[in-house]
C-alpha cells in the first residue's frame, strides 16, 4: 500500500463518519468570521434557535468595510457601518470572540489568524471567504466556504465535504534575484490556468517552496484558490515551528511538545501516490506582471503583451480580445511600457511585515513618481502596523510619497471607501485583476510587493531583477 | 431551501469563460446583512450602462442593450448556458442568491469553480457540468424559443429534437436537493458521532480542547 499525502492525514484525522457515495462530515477547529459572509448565517440561526456548537472555536474581526484613515471618526459609509456593527452585535450575542476596530490585534483575517496562532499547523479552517487558502501554509487544510457553510460550521462545528484529488507542485531551483513567492504562484498559475487546480488540493513543495519564510509561504497557498484549488498546503518543517512557537494562541507548556511532535509528521510520505504532479523551475521565474482580467494571465515583466491572433482556442482567444480591450493595451506591447495612475501595496496575499520591508528596500531614499495619483501601503494587521512604524519603515513610505494606512482589505476588493476610479490603473499586491474588483472601471495589475514599489518610483513597470533605481 | 425535481425552461447563453463572482454580483451589493433581493443587480457591470449602488431602484437604469439577459427573446430564461470555471474567484455566496434570485434554476458550464459549485447545491440552484464538447454542441443550436428540460431525479437533460444528455451529481447532494432539505438539521441528527470525535480527538489534541 502506498503512503499517504498531507492532504490524505489532515482529511483523516477530521472525519466524523462518511457517507455511502463518499461524501464526509468533517470537523471544523478553528472558524473564522468577518462581516461580509457571517450576518446571514448568524440571522439563520437566530430564525432556528440555534445556539454555536463551541463558541471558543470561533474568532471574529471585520476587516472588508474597514476605513484605513480616521478611524477614530467611525465608518462614514451608513451601508458598511451597518454591516460591521451587525457583526459586533452577533459576536456578543453569540459569545464569539472578536477583535474589534480599535483593537491593535485587527487585520485581515487572513493575516490575523496565524499571527496570533489560532490558526495551527494539523488543524482543519474555514472562513467564509475564498482566500482561507492562506493557512494551508502551516500544514493546516484551510478552505474557503460560503454563508450556509459558515451557518452550518457555526450550528454544528462540522461540515459535509466530498474528498478533492490530490495534486502535487514541486518547485525546485534557486531563484533569481527580484523573485518573490508572489511571483513563483503567478507563474503557476501562468501555467496550470485558473481552473487547473479545480477539484484538487494542492500541495506546494520542492527547495524553492521549502526556502521560503512563513510569510511567503501564506502568499503562495493564498493564491492556490486563484489556481482553482480551494485548499494549498505545504509541509510541516522547522521554519513552520518556529513561527508557532509563542504565539497568543498557540499551545503552551506540555501541550507545546506534544503538539510539535504530532506537527512533525505532518508531511507526505516519501511513497505517496498523486492524481497529479507538476514540475516547475524556479531559475526560469522572472518578476510576474498581470495583463489581463484574470490571473492567468501574466508574463515575466521583460516580456510583451501576447497576441490573441496566435491563440489556437477559440474560448482562450475570445477571453483574451475582451481582456485587452477592457484593459486598453496592445498585444506585442512591452510590459514595461504600461504606466501607471496608482499603486497598491496590501490585501491577505501581500500585507506582512516582509512584504512591507520588501517595498520599503525599494522606495527608501527615492519618491513616488509624478504621474503616480495615489500609493497606499496598507499593513495586514495592527500589529504589522506596529513592527513596521517600530522598525522606520512607515517614515521611508512616507517621504518617498506613499500613503501609509490602517489594516483592513482596502483597495484588494474596493469595499470601503479605497478604490480605482474608471479607467485608472494600478500595480497592486492584491490577487485578482478580475472586471471592476478595485473600483468599477479600474485596471489591475498584479505584483509583488517590490515590483509595485519600483513601479510607483518609476511611473511604469520596470523589471528589479536589473532595476538599478531612479 | 426550494426542492429541484424537474423543470423545463427557457435557456440563455452566456458565452464567456472564467466568469468570475465579482462580475456575477459586484462588492457594493455585499453590504447588503439580508439573504434575497441581489436579482436586479445580478450581472451588474454588465446588464447596466451607468455604476449601480446598494438599493438603487433598478427599473429606471439604462440597460445595456447588447448584454444577453437584456435581450427580449431571453426573458423569463431559468436555465444559463455558460462556458467553463463559471463562478471563479470570491466564494461570495452572494453570487447563487442572485442567481436564484433572479429567477434561474440550473446553470450548464463545461466546468465550476470548486465553492460556487458548492454553494449552488445550498441555494436550490442546480450547477451542471457537461463535456465541453456537448455545451457547445448546445451553443450551437441554440435559437430563438430554445427550452431544454432537465430532469434531476433521472440526471437527464432533454434537447427540444429529443436528443438525451446524462449528467453526475454526487448522490448526497441530489438527495438533499430533490427533497429541499435543511442541511443543517440532517447535521444535527449526527450530534452523539460529533461528540465522540470531539472526545477522542481531545485525546490526541488536548490544546483543541482546552476552553
Amino acid at each position: 500500500m502506498s503512503g499517504k499525502t498531507l492532504y490524505d492525514k489532515l482529511w483523516e484525522d477530521h472525519v466524523v463518519y462518511t457517507e455511502d457515495d463518499g461524501s464526509s462530515l468533517i470537523y471544523i477547529d478553528r472558524h473564522l468570521v468577518h462581516e461580509v459572509t457571517s450576518p446571514q448565517a448568524f440571522e439563520g440561526l437566530r430564525l432556528a434557535g440555534r445556539k454555536p456548537w463551541r463558541q471558543s472555536r470561533n474568532l471574529a474581526v471585520a476587516d472588508h468595510n474597514v476605513p484605513t484613515t480616521d478611524r477614530d471618526q467611525g465608518i462614514a459609509d451608513p451601508v458598511s457601518r451597518l454591516q460591521v456593527d451587525t457583526l459586533d452585535q452577533n459576536c456578543a450575542e453569540f459569545g464569539i470572540t472578536e477583535f474589534d476596530m480599535g483593537d491593535v490585534r485587527q487585520g485581515i483575517v487572513h493575516v490575523v489568524g496565524p499571527e496570533q496562532g489560532a490558526t495551527l499547523p494539523g488543524m482543519t479552517v474555514v472562513c467564509g471567504d475564498s482566500h482561507t487558502s492562506t493557512h494551508g501554509a502551516s500544514g493546516a487544510l484551510a478552505f474557503g466556504i460560503g454563508t450556509s457553510e459558515v451557518e452550518h460550521v457555526l450550528a454544528t462545528q462540522c461540515l459535509m465535504q466530498k474528498k478533492a484529488k490530490n495534486m502535487l507542485i514541486n518547485v525546485n531551483g534557486q531563484t533569481g534575484p527580484g523573485v518573490t513567492a508572489k511571483d513563483i504562484v503567478l507563474a503557476i498559475i501562468g501555467k496550470i490556468g485558473t481552473a487547473g487546480g479545480t477539484g484538487y488540493t494542492i500541495e506546494f513543495a520542492g527547495s524553492a517552496i521549502r526556502s521560503l519564510s512563513m510569510e511567503g509561504r501564506m502568499t503562495v497557498c493564498n493564491m492556490a484558490i486563484e489556481a482553482g484549488a480551494r485548499a494549498g498546503l505545504i509541509a510541516v518543517d522547522e521554519v513552520t515551528i518556529d513561527y508557532y512557537r509563542d504565539r497568543p494562541y498557540s499551545p503552551k507548556g506540555e501541550d507545546w511538545f506534544m503538539a510539535e511532535r504530532l506537527w512533525q509528521r505532518l508531511h507526505s510520505d516519501a511513497d505517496a501516490v498523486f492524481d497529479k504532479v507538476i514540475e516547475v523551475d524556479a531559475t526560469a521565474i522572472k518578476p510576474q506582471v498581470t495583463w489581463g482580467t484574470s490571473p492567468e494571465l501574466v508574463v515575466a515583466v521583460d516580456q510583451h503583451i501576447p497576441d490573441p491572433a496566435l491563440e489556437t482556442d477559440p474560448v482562450k482567444q475570445k477571453s483574451m480580445l475582451r481582456a485587452l480591450d477592457y484593459m486598453d493595451l496592445k498585444a506585442g506591447q512591452a510590459i514595461t511600457d504600461i504606466w501607471l495612475d496608482k499603486v497598491f501595496i496590501g490585501s491577505c496575499t501581500n500585507s506582512r511585515i516582509e512584504d512591507l520591508r520588501a517595498a520599503a528596500a525599494i522606495a527608501k531614499g527615492r519618491k513616488v513618481a509624478a504621474n503616480i495619483k495615489q500609493a497606499l501601503v496598507v499593513p495586514g494587521s495592527g500589529l504589522i502596523k506596529s513592527q513596521a512604524e517600530a522598525e522606520g519603515l512607515d517614515k521611508i513610505f512616507i517621504e518617498a510619497g506613499f500613503e501609509w494606512r490602517d489594516p483592513g482589505c482596502s483597495m484588494c476588493l474596493a469595499m470601503n471607501a479605497d478604490r480605482l476610479e474608471p479607467g485608472e490603473r494600478c500595480a497592486s499586491t492584491s490577487n485578482r485583476n478580475f472586471e471592476g474588483r478595485q473600483g468599477y472601471g479600474g485596471r489591475t495589475h498584479l505584483v509583488s510587493p517590490a515590483m509595485a514599489a519600483a513601479a510607483a518610483v518609476a511611473g511604469h513597470f520596470v523589471d528589479i531583477s536589473t532595476w538599478e533605481g531612479q | 431551501m426550494k426542492a429541484f425535481t424537474k423543470v423545463t425552461a427557457l435557456v440563455a447563453p452566456l458565452d464567456r469563460a472564467n466568469v468570475d463572482t465579482d462580475a456575477i454580483i459586484p462588492k457594493q451589493f455585499l453590504k447588503s446583512i439580508r439573504r434575497a433581493g441581489f436579482g436586479p443587480y445580478l450581472f451588474d457591470e454588465w446588464r447596466y450602462l451607468d455604476h449601480g449602488e446598494p438599493d438603487m431602484d433598478c427599473s429606471d437604469r439604462p440597460l445595456n442593450p447588447d448584454f444577453v439577459l437584456n435581450k427580449p427573446e431571453y426573458q423569463g430564461a431559468e436555465i444559463l448556458l455558460t462556458r467553463e470555471n463559471f463562478g471563479c474567484g470570491s466564494s461570495r455566496e452572494h453570487a447563487p442568491w442572485a442567481l436564484e434570485d433572479y429567477g434561474f434554476r440550473a446553470i450548464i458550464a463545461p466546468s465550476f469553480a470548486d465553492i460556487f459549485y458548492n454553494n449552488c447545491f445550498k441555494n436550490g440552484l442546480l450547477p451542471i457540468a457537461l463535456p465541453a464538447d456537448v455545451v457547445d454542441s448546445l451553443f450551437k443550436e441554440l435559437t430563438e424559443g430554445y427550452q431544454l428540460t432537465i430532469d434531476l431525479a433521472l440526471q437527464k437533460i432533454t434537447t427540444p429534437s429529443g436528443r438525451e444528455i446524462g449528467f453526475d451529481v454526487d448522490e448526497n447532494r441530489k438527495y438533499r436537493l430533490l427533497n429541499g432539505l435543511d442541511d443543517i438539521g440532517l447535521t444535527l441528527q449526527h450530534a452523539d458521532e460529533i461528540k465522540a470525535y470531539e472526545a477522542a480527538r481531545a485525546k490526541r489534541a488536548p490544546w483543541l480542547f482546552a476552553d
